[in-house]
């Protein structure tokens, strides 16, 4: 499994790829970071009348991660569309089914492979975050839950994108059909109206992520996130293994 | 390499023996009751018309494809009961190379020793090995997608035998090539048969009768034809008239 997640990270830093995504994503998340900042400085002086103001962190670093999940629902396809349908388009995949390791391993491989680029993401948004503590304190319970928040919903995005990925054949309708979920995904809350209780806003993954934005990690979010990031990495591994069965 | 897997005594064991070996896709039969023995140090050609199952039958022996029916051991072990212990004892190349144009040969023969169980310490003298015995010599930090056909194709080559396998499947493994690079690969797999276990798919006749022990030919997902080339040598028949008439036959029979 381990030299999976080797060659997938050789093969994403060896494309100008991830660096593009990664050099994009950090100058539109900085820029946001900054508009939040100077907004901050504006109203510093009006917050301080009200008891109980909001601090730095809340009206900076959550709304950076939350515009940071919405930035890397848009890039999370363009990297994961090509996990497996390239690997099919280039004929490689027999290379590692005829290997001695599991499909397991290989989905497993590739998933962990591009999370570790997503983890180097969130750190640099983290980092970011963290350049506040230069002018004050930072409400360091809440920057961890953001940074927890933000790591699991992209490791949403790569399984749903990995599963994607393992149906087509063209990298370039995986990305399409990645997105689209993604989108479907995100906007289902908004479809739904106001209502704070309807079903369809249970399955949206974006507002699930609302509640670990404002510093609420519940339990239901959690399992939520996990139970789909399972449900995609099983079902990549049963794609690949009915394809090996069905030919 | 992997000591622990060594179950069945080596010698006493054929390479690579398969009993009714079927595959449908639907309805369509594209291999029935396939039978196949691969003796230890033996060259095995595997003939027939494009579209007779070769490429169906390698995918099933290596384990990519799931067969509908029979059963496949590799040196002893039941490749459905221990794929990953079967496959660790096979290196195959499938009719397109599997290449990352992405990686240079040498990081691609790391990572094909890495998944096949080679021992850690000893990947960088496995890789040393493979690149010399290929003739692959001066492309190591070379990009594959820098490289031509040729070379590509030992590199495919060269990921096959980099964990020193009992068996060595190879799928049309001069497709493309050039007449020179012909003559190279063909070198290299008899210089591999001399101490290992080798099948070779391929349509082109004098290829088979320049490199294997034993040809076994194809038709329409059966076996046709099955003999050692001394033997048909003995009976003074020459290799294309029994394709000629194994395959021609055949048609002629599923027409009527």
């Amino acid at each position: 499994m381990l030299a999976i997640v080797q060659k997938e990270l050789r093969i994403l830093f060896g494309s100008p790829l991830a660096w593009v995504i990664l050099a994009l994503v950090q100058l539109v998340l900085t820029w946001v970071f900054l508009a939040h900042l100077e907004t901050f400085l504006q109203v510093q002086p009006q917050l301080i009348m009200i008891a109980n103001p909001p601090g730095v962190t809340e009206t900076i670093v959550a709304p950076l991660f939350a515009m940071a999940a919405v930035v890397l629902l848009m890039a999370a396809p363009l990297l994961t569309s090509r996990l497996i349908a390239e690997e099919r388009r280039n004929h490689t995949l027999p290379f590692l089914v005829s290997a001695p390791i599991s499909m397991t391993d290989i989905v497993l491989g590739k998933f962990l492979g591009l999370m570790v680029f997503f983890s180097a993401v969130v750190a640099l948004v983290a980092i970011l975050s963290m350049s506040l503590l230069a002018g004050g304190p930072l409400d360091i319970g809440l920057l961890l839950s953001n940074i927890a928040g933000l790591c699991l919903i992209c490791a949403c995005f790569v399984s749903l994108g990995l599963y994607i990925s393992c149906l087509s054949a063209s990298p370039a309708t995986a990305g399409a059909g990645t997105l689209g979920a993604l989108l479907a995904l995100w906007v289902m809350d908004n479809a739904t109206g106001e209502g704070k209780d309807n079903i369809t806003r249970n399955f949206s993954l974006l507002s699930h992520y609302e509640n670990f934005n404002r510093g609420m990690i519940d339990t239901f979010d959690l399992a939520y996130f996990v139970i789909f990031i399972l449900i995609f990495l099983v079902l990549s591994i049963r794609r690949l293994d009915g394809e090996r069965l069905l030919g | 390499m992997m000591p622990d897997v060594v179950i069945n005594d080596p010698a006493s064991s054929a390479a690579i023996l398969v009993r009714g070996l079927c595959r449908y896709f639907g309805s369509r039969a594209a291999v029935h009751d396939i039978n196949l023995e691969l003796r230890r140090g033996e060259v095995l050609g595997f003939l027939g018309p494009n579209g007779a199952g070769k490429t169906t039958i390698m995918r099933m022996l290596t384990g990519t494809l799931a067969p509908s029916a029979g059963r496949i051991e590799i040196c002893g072990i039941d490749l459905v009961d221990k794929p990953r212990d079967a496959k660790a004892r096979m290196g195959y190349l499938p009719e397109v190379p599997p290449l990352y144009r992405e990686l240079t040969v040498n990081e691609y023969l790391r990572l094909a020793a890495r998944l096949h169980r080679v021992e850690k310490a000893e990947i960088r003298s496995a890789v040393v090995r493979a690149v010399e015995r290929c003739g692959l010599g001066t492309t190591g930090k070379r990009l594959i997608g820098s490289l031509s056909k040729g070379y590509q194709q030992r590199v495919g080559i060269a990921q096959a035998i980099i964990h020193d396998p009992d068996v060595i499947i190879l799928d049309e493994p001069t497709a493309g090539l050039d007449p020179n690079q012909i003559r190279d690969v063909r070198a290299l797999i008899r210089e591999l048969g001399a101490e290992r276990s080798v099948i070779i798919s391929t349509h082109i006749l004098p290829e088979v009768e320049s490199m294997c022990d034993r040809v076994q030919i194809v038709n329409a997902g059966r076996t046709v034809f099955d003999d050692t080339l001394g033997g048909l040598r003995q009976k003074g028949i020459s290799l294309e008239e029994v394709f000629m008439r194994s395959t021609m036959n055949f048609q002629r029979l599923e027409s009527s």
